[in-house]
């Protein structure tokens, strides 16, 4: 599996270390189904799902990458920074 | 006050030499990392430039002047490695202090790119990987930053704690690459 890192370019997997599902953050004043929602309840497709990954032996980025789950094709990939997900850099 | 014996990283396990490949350990006089603040990536590079007569190096690429060189070190961060940073660059940019932090080895010879195919996922051929170019990489599941510093010779970082690691493990790869001939 090879995942191209918004930084360094393709890159073999054994360099990344993945989070989970790529989630946006509750707002400061979200209530408890909510965090209860972002917490524990998740999709399990059997398609495109989106993950935060950690580019951990390379340049030190996380990553919004974009898998297909079936064929287990990495469609995009993008900073998380950049990827709308809550807080600022 | 005692007097502490300065070690350094791979004290007592270099030099080596097997086949045409030989391992040696640099010493640079001071490591700093710099991470340029959120917006003062152009201040930090003109500071940069003044102080040193170096540009910020751009993604996978290192940047030399005389003693000095600038090694892309991650999201964000250069390392520089010669001089200590001029402290006009604390205006712009976060500095760390890394000079005891990071093992330092020099791999030269023919057969240098061969020895570390058997341990870093990336391919550092001369051919793909030309001299000032640099990644931060795998090597033997250790965090590694590997830069071309000249035609044959290769520069590899580890944390410090992880010499005897390192070398260990080049010296079995060299081994093997000598043994095939």
């Amino acid at each position: 599996m090879r995942i191209t890192c918004p930084n360094c370019g393709e890159r073999d997997r054994r360099e990344f270390y993945v989070k989970g599902a790529a989630l946006a953050r509750p707002d400061v004043g979200a209530g408890l189904d909510e965090w209860h929602d972002h917490l524990h309840l998740r999709d399990n497709p059997a398609s495109e799902t989106k993950e935060l990954w950690y580019h951990e032996m390379g340049c030190g980025a996380w990553i919004e990458v974009c898998r297909n789950t079936v064929s287990h094709e990495v469609v995009s990939t993008r900073l998380a920074s950049g990827a709308e997900l809550g807080g600022k850099r | 006050m005692d007097d502490l014996i300065a070690m350094t990283p791979c004290d007592g396990l270099l030099p080596v030499t097997i086949g045409d490949v030989t391992l040696t350990e640099d010493l640079p006089v001071a490591m700093t990392s710099i991470a340029p603040y959120a917006g003062q990536d152009e201040a930090l590079n003109a500071a940069l430039k003044d102080a040193h007569g170096l540009d910020f190096p751009a993604i996978n690429r290192s940047t030399v002047k005389a003693d000095a060189r600038a090694i892309w070190f991650g999201q964000g961060i250069a390392l520089l490695q010669g001089p200590a940073a001029a402290i006009e660059l604390a205006k712009f940019a976060a500095l760390t202090d890394q000079s005891d932090g990071w093992a330092v080895v020099r791999l030269e010879g023919k057969g240098a790119a061969d020895v570390l195919a058997r341990l870093a996922p990336v391919d550092l051929r001369r051919q793909n990987f030309k001299q000032g170019h640099t990644v931060r990489t795998e090597l033997a599941h250790m965090m590694a930053s590997i830069t071309r510093i000249g035609p044959d010779a290769l520069q590899i970082m580890v944390f410090r704690s992880m010499a005897r690691t390192l070398v260990h493990d080049l010296k079995t790869a060299m081994a093997g690459v000598a043994a095939r001939g």
